[in-house]
């Protein structure tokens, strides 16, 4: 229950965030994206602003063997810069370019009345569960007791 | 190339919130505040350690109607797309993302974070993909 309240206020605070930046606009984010015509380069500074915080914490607490109220952290172990990183990344820039929708602002404005962005949902989803169908693959975090 | 639209103070103020998230997650729970995987996760996992993941989703939802009912103004929400356009890229993303283990979130703040090589090389993948996507529809198309 405690580790969900937590959870709940991160998401919060994480929507909040995407809010307050306009990363949830996709007008915004494809500004960003379009360099070769008129640059907004506002998002470079969320993610240096984003970056500076987490960072900061993450180092700082490092080599702790727990969190505060769980077990173990948890971390990808895959260290390999292998063909499904590359070609998912770019597969999801080009989606990512097509709408201006990444999957943490598209979550946040389904809330802002307009259904099309339930159209990019809905379909981000089929195709969560697509690539997790055909890969046989269902929880991508491998265990590891301490960082 | 010329600058426009140019909001450095809400960026910076916005992406620390972002960050102050997933520092709680990770402080507290152990966790990466990535939203693709944790989405992902939710949808396919079983098990009873799944409810902190429906917990975040729902605090991003009430993020959104929080600023829906209390600050309309500062709600924008300027679609780029048609359906037809948005359909096929929340495919493109749904699936990219779970094939490139992560999103923005995740591999953008989170893993370059933690200074990951993996993460690093996504984030400059997707970054460059959606770069070479927005000047072929917006200039060439």
């Amino acid at each position: 229950m405690k580790r969900c309240v937590i959870a709940f206020l991160s998401g919060l605070v994480f929507g909040i965030g995407l809010i307050v930046s306009q990363m949830s606009n996709p007008a915004k984010v494809i500004g960003f994206l379009d360099i070769t015509g008129s640059w907004d380069p506002s998002l470079a500074l969320v993610m240096a602003g984003a970056l500076a915080v987490f960072g900061a914490v993450y180092w700082s607490i490092r080599g702790r063997r727990a969190p505060l109220v769980a077990a173990q952290f948890v971390v990808p172990t895959e260290a390999r810069i292998d063909r499904p990183l590359l070609a998912g990344s770019l597969i999801f820039g080009v989606g990512w370019g097509l709408s201006g929708f990444c999957p943490g602002p598209a979550i946040v404005s389904t809330t802002f009345g307009n259904a099309l962005v339930w159209v990019f949902v809905v379909a981000m989803i089929a195709g969560m569960l697509l690539y997790r169908f055909l890969s046989g693959r269902s929880v991508m975090t491998d265990v590891r007791g301490s960082v | 190339m010329h600058i426009v639209n140019f909001t450095p103070f809400s960026a910076l103020i916005g992406g620390a919130l972002v960050g102050l998230a997933a520092a709680l997650l990770w402080w507290t729970l152990g966790r990466i505040a990535g939203v693709s995987t944790i989405l992902g996760n939710a949808l396919t996992e079983r098990g009873s350690d799944n409810g902190w993941r429906f917990a975040f989703l729902a605090g991003l939802l009430a993020a959104g109607l929080g600023a829906v009912v209390f600050f309309p103004e500062e709600v924008h929400l300027d679609l780029a797309a048609g359906g037809g356009q948005l359909a096929v890229a929340g495919l493109l993303v749904g699936f990219g993302t779970q094939m490139g283990s992560g999103c923005t979130s995740g591999h953008g703040v989170c893993g370059i974070g933690r200074l990951s090589a993996r993460s690093i090389v996504a984030t400059l993948s997707f970054m460059v993909s959606g770069m070479l996507t927005v000047s072929v529809v917006k200039h060439l198309l």
